[in-house]
């Protein structure tokens, strides 16, 4: 038995990254979960509409955080400004009808705006919109289309270059015409055809078990959608490029899972996570997915409302894209490197 | 000078495709040390050496999948290169015909032209009876002849070998070699690596390396004729450095000439000349004045 402990711990002692994980996860894990772990939200933004809009600003709560005052706005405008997200709550500050409209897809914010409510009876009639009953599904859902593509999606092709190397055909590859790009498309193209698939699954199946609504434009989702499964696949690649076997990749695969669950948005509201910690949450793509998904699905956001979220998932994109392939460039064509000093001639006749 | 030394240096005969004076480092271990190799077209060039000697970082430099840090090298474009790994690079969990296609498409052979051309290899390889098998699935003298099909399907100029034979069974190696003579005879240039010496016999030139440097160079003959001093047979066993034992015989190599009393005399073959190569450089000649370990 100590014969088989002495072997497993000098394995262990060559294998850094395991150990590194096993030490540093922990504290990050704590850290992390500490800062973001929170479902309370201190201040709403509040955008104040209506004839009234100026004296009724004056007082609100200061949970209610007034972030902007449009006198000659109606409620139509009111809602419209939910929509886009630009403001978790809208007083109607109209004479004859005040309301407190409050967006639903936003669940924390929606209670914690309830909360102040009815705690100021002087307060006018509150109205949730989208999601009327504050159903967990409504706003869970959305978000959890995400997790599933990237989980699958990542796990998948973080094996796909490692077990090249180990298979020893990835010097065959270096050897073959291929440039680097190519074997990055190749390699996520066929996971692209599934991961579409699955998508359409996992959408249908939120639509028809939870009863979610879709209430945007399908083409938007689309193409957020397809732009975060690119991503997705392409950090696995990114993974399985800079790891040295298959434990390695599945174990950084998750190590970027982690965070992308707690930190998205998904589970806690980004606005209740730390600052020092809500940057992380920025890099993350789920985070935009989740902003794309709830944009469209349930509060029917227009596009150009979500050109934000979409140029971040671009931006990701080509970031995995081209890291991906200047890794690549290092294992497929290390002789054609800047630094080769090599008189390297390819004669071509 | 390039550390040569025995044989015709290659340098001033690279025709075709090659290394001259390549060096690589990997961190500061230098695996290669200026070594040159021409590989003409239409003949077989072996590199022979020890494990680590350098065999595989030299073919890796030479098909441009390893960087050098100096000397040059002299490869064609890539799509006229073939290049079967040590692994040997076939994908496990496809057919042999799903590999073939795989190859054919990258490429870029004609589809008509690449069915063509897998049922010709698959025949000269005799797997067209395993082409629906998964490459995991065969014995490896079989995935071998699969990664040497593989690496021929688009009629590459420079074939590149890392042990196409090691670990493979003497009949298979048999089939492979005829399968490399013929490429040969069809005008391709084809270096390879190989543990075994017999093999390098059958090689028009043989580059044997010792610890990154080139040992010996030439045709097998030329390295023969090359070889300081003299060869002995003696009666065993022996504790002398220069002794060896080869098969049921015990050898000796005499630097200087002269032999013990009850030895006999012997023309040295391609191996006894690589042990005496390595025993000169070693334990150093009369000649040279002293120990040149690799010097």
């Amino acid at each position: 038995m100590l014969a088989m402990a002495l072997k497993e711990l000098r394995q262990l002692r060559r294998d850094r990254r395991t150990v590194a994980m096993m030490v540093i996860l922990p504290v990050l894990l704590l850290v992390v979960f500490g800062y973001a772990a929170r479902f309370d939200i201190d201040k709403v933004p509040t955008v104040v509409v209506g004839a009234n809009a100026e004296a009724v600003a004056a007082q609100l709560p200061d949970r209610l955080d007034v972030t902007a005052i449009h006198p000659d706005w109606t409620r139509a405008d009111g809602v419209d400004v939910l929509r886009r997200a630009d403001a978790t709550v809208v007083i109607v500050a109209d004479p004859k009808a005040p309301t407190i409209l409050i967006d639903g897809a936003n669940l924390f914010g929606a209670q914690s705006v309830l909360r102040a409510v009815a705690a100021n009876p002087q307060l006018p009639r509150a109205e949730i919109l989208f999601n009327p009953d504050l159903a967990t599904s409504v706003v869970m859902v959305p978000a959890l289309i995400g997790m599933i593509l990237v989980f699958i999606g990542t796990v998948a092709t973080s094996l796909g270059v490692v077990r090249e190397r180990q298979s020893g055909t990835m010097e065959q590859l270096a050897v073959m015409p291929f440039r680097p790009g190519d074997v990055f498309i190749g390699k996520i193209l066929p996971y692209f055809a599934v991961g579409i698939v699955d998508l359409v699954i996992v959408v249908l199946a939120g639509l028809w078990i939870f009863g979610v609504p879709f209430n945007g434009a399908p083409w938007i989702f689309a193409i957020g959608a397809l732009l975060f499964l690119f991503v997705a696949l392409g950090m696995g690649v990114l993974i399985s490029t800079v790891s040295e076997n298959q434990g390695q990749a599945i174990q950084l695969a998750i190590m970027t899972l982690l965070p992308q669950i707690l930190l998205s948005g998904m589970i806690f509201p980004l606005d209740s996570v730390a600052i020092g910690v809500r940057w992380i949450s920025y890099l993350l793509p789920l985070t935009y997915f989740v902003e794309i998904a709830r944009g469209v699905m349930v509060r029917g956001a227009p596009f150009d409302a979500l050109l934000f979220p979409i140029g971040m998932l671009l931006v990701l994109a080509v970031a995995v894209f081209a890291l991906s392939v200047l890794r690549f460039r290092r294992d497929l064509a290390p002789s054609a490197g800047r630094d080769d000093r090599a008189v390297t001639s390819e004669a071509t006749a | 000078m390039s550390g040569l030394r025995f044989g015709r240096s290659p340098e001033d005969r690279v025709t075709g495709w090659g290394l001259e004076r390549v060096t690589v480092r990997y961190g500061h271990a230098v695996a290669l040390d200026r070594v040159s190799m021409g590989v003409g077209a239409g003949s077989v060039t072996a590199v022979v050496g020890a494990d680590g000697a350098g065999k595989s970082t030299l073919l890796r430099t030479l098909v441009g999948a390893q960087r050098s840090v100096s000397g040059r090298v002299r490869r064609p474009a890539k799509r006229r290169i073939g290049y079967v790994s040590a692994g040997p690079g076939v994908y496990r969990d496809l057919t042999v015909d799903e590999n073939m296609a795989f190859s054919a498409r990258a490429y870029g052979v004609p589809r008509r032209a690449a069915r063509e051309r897998i049922g010709e290899l698959l025949a000269a390889t005799e797997l067209t009876a395993a082409r629906r098998r998964l490459a995991g699935q065969l014995s490896g003298g079989m995935r071998q002849k699969l990664a040497l099909a593989m690496a021929v399907i688009h009629r590459p100029e420079l074939l590149v070998l890392d042990e196409p034979t090691t670990g493979v069974d003497p009949v298979s190696r048999a089939e492979l070699w005829r399968l490399m003579a013929r490429l040969a005879a069809d005008g391709t240039a084809i270096a390879l690596a190989t543990t075994y010496v017999d093999e390098a016999e059958r090689a028009g030139s043989v580059l044997v390396l010792l610890r990154g440097r080139m040992l010996a160079a030439g045709t097998p003959a030329s390295i023969v004729a090359d070889v300081p001093g003299e060869l002995y047979t003696i009666a065993g066993p022996a504790h002398d450095p220069r002794a060896w034992r080869r098969g049921p015989e015990w050898r000796l190599w005499s630097p200087g000439g002269g032999a013990p009393p009850d030895a006999e005399l012997r023309t040295p073959d391609l191996e006894d000349a690589l042990v005496m190569a390595q025993l000169a450089v070693e334990l150093g000649t009369p000649g040279d004045g002293g120990t040149g370990a690799a010097a």
